[in-house]
């Protein structure tokens, strides 16, 4: 091989190279400059957004947005702002994908990592024949159930309330348990009989030594569950029919957005909500950020 | 090799360490026999919200597309009367085109952008900041990501018509004119999608061997060769994974075309879980509105079968090569 050769090659990589980042620059800058435009928009006076809408600082800087939206600002300050939020109430919204969010998602993960164990580390008739139905449930898409489902809670007297919010996703998640059962499925026999050797029974084993063998694994799914939960929106439109007392933050964002008719849209109003909304996503985003992203390959692959 | 230790010594030890494991594995069956119980216990309440709200459901789903329920009142029998209606039905026919459309350009455009990103990142960085950057619109709900796109995408003060116009381009009514209200969907899923995508492609492209690049590389293939010859094929099974995935779930769109559009203008993004919602609750039709979605889960079983079988057949090709 001649030297030219080898500097012609070298000079087309760094062409690639190049080529690469430049794709990688322009990928970046579009994934995340809405999140700066949000934020430019929020810290806008609403009224002054129409004069520049260019400018890429905040047009009239102010925090009014924010007031409003937090629910600090009076209907004369929110009128000469040009907002129109009054009785957004992000305060109770928040709370109520809180409790939505965070309550769902630990029933359903604790639920199916007792099944998973038992599916996996249990040795018992029947066994394989339940798996293989639940599993099927995978195949099964949202519609089909929502709507009777709808009908369900309905009957049962549970529209409007945390109960017929929480209750048909509480208990059973076919993907949680096939991923936490592959998991448990590839932790040592050794590991479990040491355990009962020494003496210790089946459940007593199960929380000393499985279960914390599996942190990593359960975590995940917890993360994973919660953000579904909070970004949720078909089935609390359907449940949370009236109201604010169980409404979570995207449904009350999306009645935010459709309240506004046309050239009125409070735009920096809704911005500083949206921003409000997806803030515990990036909290969570900034402690667990590797994690999920770890996650996300890891649940894909399997 | 090892030094020969005696055989007698070797054969005792082996006796004792088989008289051990096979009276651990005595204690261990005995420790199992009790499972049972146990067992049905704790599936007992992932089994109960499986049969409640999952086999229940879906099995009344499927008795309701054949009823004329209304919510009020009972459900009455009328065969196949609603898969009749939605023979003739015009807006059905059009939610599909529109959901077809939709998910062909939202799946192509992030199975196509993800792999591009994955593979250039791949060969670029194993940067974690900027895998986590690609990934931040994965965190917000489509409520949030269509909040902000309706306003950057705005006919009038949006930043995108602004960009457009300081280079010559005529402003666009994004999510205003039906020509552009399926696209600008469309673009708005990608980039709400692109960074899982991405990460999925990576992982995959990160198990490869790196070997066959080095190999290649050595026979002076080039990059975009390597792509064709060596990447797409051996990353077909984490491939087929994905494009599966994506169609499904841009096919269940719904919380988007909600907040940006409602299915307008002219019918132009009534995808077919927005004429099912609009069938269930803005006219309480739940029996046309179930078999309407009955209907959209067997168009998602087919794909899934198709799309599994080529996938299969894909990978048998491969094999007789090698």
């Amino acid at each position: 091989m001649t030297t030219a050769d080898v500097s012609v090659r070298r000079r087309r990589a760094g062409l690639g190279r190049i080529a690469g980042w430049t794709y990688l620059g322009f990928v970046l800058l579009v994934t995340v400059f809405p999140f700066y435009w949000i934020l430019r928009t929020a810290l806008s006076n609403n009224k002054a957004l129409a004069t520049d809408p260019s400018s890429l600082l905040p047009v009239g800087f102010t925090v009014q947005a924010f007031r409003r939206v937090l629910g600090l600002a009076s209907l004369a300050e929110a009128q000469a702002q040009g907002g129109n939020v009054a009785g957004f109430d992000i305060g109770i919204y928040m709370r109520n994908s809180i409790i939505y969010a965070v309550t769902s998602t630990v029933l359903v993960v604790l639920f199916s990592t007792l099944a998973a164990y038992a599916f996996s580390r249990l040795e018992w008739p029947g066994r394989n024949l339940v798996f293989s139905v639940l599993i099927v449930a995978l195949m099964v898409p949202g519609i089909m159930t929502l709507l009777p489902n709808f009908v369900l809670v309905k009957n049962l007297g549970l529209v409007n309330t945390f109960a017929g919010l929480i209750l048909p996703g509480a208990f059973f998640s076919a993907f949680n348990i096939f991923f936490l059962r592959q998991f448990f499925l590839g932790i040592s026999r050794e590991v479990e009989e040491a355990a009962i050797i020494d003496g210790a029974g089946r459940l007593r084993v199960m929380f000393r030594v499985i279960m914390p063998m599996a942190q990593g694994p359960i975590v995940t799914l917890l993360i994973l569950g919660f953000i579904g939960a909070w970004n949720d929106y078909f089935w609390p439109l359907l449940v949370s029919t009236s109201g604010d007392e169980v409404r979570p933050l995207t449904l009350a964002l999306a009645v935010f957005r459709q309240s506004a008719p046309g050239t009125a849209t409070d735009w920096a109003g809704l911005m500083a909500a949206a921003l409000i909304a997806a803030l515990p996503m990036f909290l969570i985003f900034m402690v667990f950020g590797r994690r999920i992203v770890n996650s996300i390959g890891f649940s894909g692959v399997r | 090799m090892a030094v020969d230790v005696a055989p007698a010594h070797r054969a005792r030890t082996a006796a004792v360490a088989q008289r051990t494991r096979r009276s651990t594995r005595r204690s261990v069956a005995a420790a199992h026999r009790g499972d049972a119980p146990l067992a049905w216990l704790l599936v007992a309440p992932a089994l109960l919200g499986f049969l409640v709200f999952a086999a229940y459901p879906t099995l009344r789903g499927i008795y309701l597309s054949f009823t004329d329920f209304r919510v009020l009142g009972d459900a009455h029998w009328i065969g196949g009367a609603n898969f009749a209606r939605m023979m003739d039905d015009e807006v059905f026919w059009n939610s599909l085109r529109v959901t077809i459309y939709y998910v062909l350009l939202s799946a192509g455009g992030v199975i196509v952008l993800g792999l591009v990103t994955a593979v250039v990142l791949h060969r670029l960085t194993a940067s974690t900041t900027i895998r986590s950057l690609v990934i931040i619109p994965f965190l917000v709900s489509n409520i949030v990501a269509g909040v902000i796109w309706t306003w950057m995408l705005d006919s009038q003060l949006g930043i995108a018509n602004e960009l457009f116009q300081a280079v010559g381009i005529p402003r666009i009514q994004f999510f205003t004119d039906p020509q552009w209200a399926v696209p600008s969907l469309a673009a708005v899923t990608i980039w709400k999608g692109l960074g899982y995508t991405t990460i999925l492609l990576f992982v995959g492209l990160q198990a490869l061997p790196h070997q066959v690049y080095e190999a290649a590389r050595l026979d002076g293939a080039s990059e975009v060769q390597m792509f064709f010859r060596i990447t797409i094929p051996m990353l077909r099974p984490v491939l087929a994974m994905v494009v599966i995935l994506t169609i499904i779930n841009c096919f269940q769109i719904f919380d988007l075309v909600q907040v940006t559009t409602k299915g307008g203008p002219e019918n132009s993004t009534n995808v077919l879980q927005n004429y099912i919602y609009s069938k269930a609750f803005g006219q309480f039709d739940f029996g046309y509105a179930s078999a309407l979605s009955l209907g959209l889960f067997l168009i998602m079983l087919v794909i899934t079968f198709v799309q599994m079988r080529i996938s299969r057949i894909n990978e048998s090709d491969s094999e007789g090569v090698a």
